[in-house]
């Protein structure tokens, strides 16, 4: 459960104070290390295709249709979605939900874990989701669960997810779902 | 872009909670661009979702749904608003909305309604103001008064529940003499400061001061200030909302007190300049009202 952080500040372990750091560019974080992009994505795709109830978190910066990318994107993680064989579950918005939050429908940054727990989840891909309200929800994931956390994101990573791909557009998808394709083909699945 | 940021993109709908679709299909100015929509159409609409944050019986989101209804062009509208319980709302609605720093609103309005207009010339962009007693009457006062005093085309309209709500009680400027709080025991030694009337004497074209009791009388203030601003100058509502909350009244009590102090501290008081009376005349006869 959750302890007092080095910092004193926030009540997680946070990946920072043991020295992780999001990747630089052009490259991918796996756990602490730092690798090449494709080869973070084929083990994000295994893990997305071997881990129980696997699930992607579309955020609002693909949920809603406000531009040509990111209606471009929601195809394309429609696509990755029926590839990694995953379910789907959106946090649509970030507003603190009391008293209730239907774990089976949705995830909010403030109770992230309850829907983890409730749902079973044991591998999950952050994406669209805007890097504040990420740094929050993957801190509480990786100190309350054993969900193997993957954050595909438009700007520079996050160092708390177990895996993080960093600059990711459609053309970076386009090129994930392919590999996916594959590593899908080479396990049989 | 404009609304289209509340539009869910269409691989999602499946997964999205239904009071998310009900919100975007049925918001404020996805209807509005059917047919121009006002108070007659709330029981089919949707402004706010159902499980918004205020406490059960809120007053308050109640007079915000009047507001959103009553907006002449919400898909043109931008709603500037404050820290407090007002601005626990905004999250739940389908509408542009800049959150500004505790008491800035009125200063960050200014500069919004100063680039719309600059930057479309041609698109009549409404900004209103929407907060809280203590950001408008205390901390906010500098500011806005001060675009009262610089005629800014913005609406302003106080929801004026009489009391800092969101911290926990604290009396405000707003806040009747006498009155004690759970924060300010010894109760409250001057009398309620009358914004309305500042308002008036600052150079606003058309103030109000009323309660939420009567929707329709509310949609009528929102929908006049607003054409007036956009054409005239600065306009200002205070609409009494109170905290069921701080003066320990049930969720089902807000409506009978908010009628009690139709007669009492919120008795109607309304001054439009004649400028604003001579177009509001122009308004009526051109079907705007
Ligand atoms: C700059 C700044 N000062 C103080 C606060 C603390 N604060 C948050 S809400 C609030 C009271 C709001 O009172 P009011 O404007 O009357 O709104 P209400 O909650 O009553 O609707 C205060 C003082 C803050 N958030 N920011
Ligand atoms: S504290 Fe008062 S103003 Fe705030 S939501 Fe509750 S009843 Fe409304
Ligand atoms: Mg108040």
């Amino acid at each position: 459960m959750a302890n007092q952080g080095p910092a004193y500040y926030s009540p997680y372990p946070a990946a920072i104070y043991e020295g992780v750091i999001t990747p630089p560019e052009g490259k991918a974080l796996l756990l602490e290390e730092v690798v090449d992009e494709e080869i973070a994505m084929r083990e994000i795709a295994k893990q997305m295709l071997t881990k129980e109830n696997a699930t992607i978190f579309p955020g609002p910066q693909v949920l809603y249709g406000y531009n040509d990318e990111a209606k471009k994107k929601a195809t394309l993680i429609k696509e990755m979605a029926e590839v990694l064989n995953a379910n789907m579950i959106p946090m649509y918005d970030y507003r603190p939900k009391y008293p209730k939050i239907d774990a089976e429908i949705e995830i909010n940054p403030n109770h992230p874990n309850l829907t983890i727990w409730h749902n079973n989840i044991k591998a999950a891909i952050f994406i669209g989701v805007h890097c504040h309200y990420a740094n929050v929800a993957l801190k509480m994931v990786r100190c309350e669960t054993d969900c193997y956390t993957i954050a595909i994101c438009g700007l520079s990573g996050h160092e708390d997810a177990m895996a993080t791909l960093r600059d990711q557009h459609s053309s970076e998808l386009e090129k994930f779902i392919k590999i996916a394709r594959e590593v899908k083909a080479e396990l049989k699945l | 872009m404009a609304i289209d940021i509340y539009k869910i993109n269409p691989e999602f709908r499946d997964i999205m909670p239904k009071e998310i679709i009900d919100l975007e299909e049925n918001a404020t100015w996805a209807q509005n661009q059917k047919k121009p929509r006002g108070i007659k159409e709330m029981p089919d609409t949707k402004e706010i979702l159902e499980e918004h944050s205020l406490c059960a019986g809120c007053p308050e989101a109640a007079a915000l749904r009047y507001v959103l209804a009553a907006l002449p062009k919400p898909e043109e509208t931008i709603i500037v608003n404050s820290t407090g319980c007002t601005s626990l709302m905004f999250p739940h609605i389908a509408l542009h909305t800049v959150h500004s720093l505790f008491g800035n609103q009125n200063a960050v309005a200014t500069g919004i309604k100063r680039v719309l207009d600059w930057r479309f010339p041609d698109i009549e962009k409404d900004v209103v103001v929407l907060a809280g007693d203590g950001a408008t009457v205390d901390i906010g006062l500098d500011y806005t008064l001060q675009s009262f005093f610089r005629q800014e085309n913005i609406t302003t309209i106080c929801f004026d529940n009489e009391v800092y709500a969101n911290t926990g009680g604290q009396e405000s400027g707003a806040t009747p003499k006498g009155q004690v709080f759970k924060m300010a025991p010894t109760g409250k030694k001057f009398e309620k400061v009358k914004m309305w009337e500042l308002a008036t004497t600052a150079g606003c074209h058309y103030t109000m001061n009323m309660t939420a009791s009567a929707p329709k009388a509310v949609a009528k203030a929102v929908r006049e200030a607003i054409l007036v601003a956009r054409e005239i100058g600065p306009t200002f509502l205070n609409i009494y909302t109170p905290c069921i909350l701080e003066i320990g009244l049930s969720a089902n009590e807000g409506l009978g007190e908010m009628k009690d102090q139709d007669k009492d501290r919120f008795a109607s008081y309304k001054f439009v300049s004649p400028e604003a009376e001579e177009f509001l005349k122009k308004c009526k006869a051109e079907g705007k009202l």
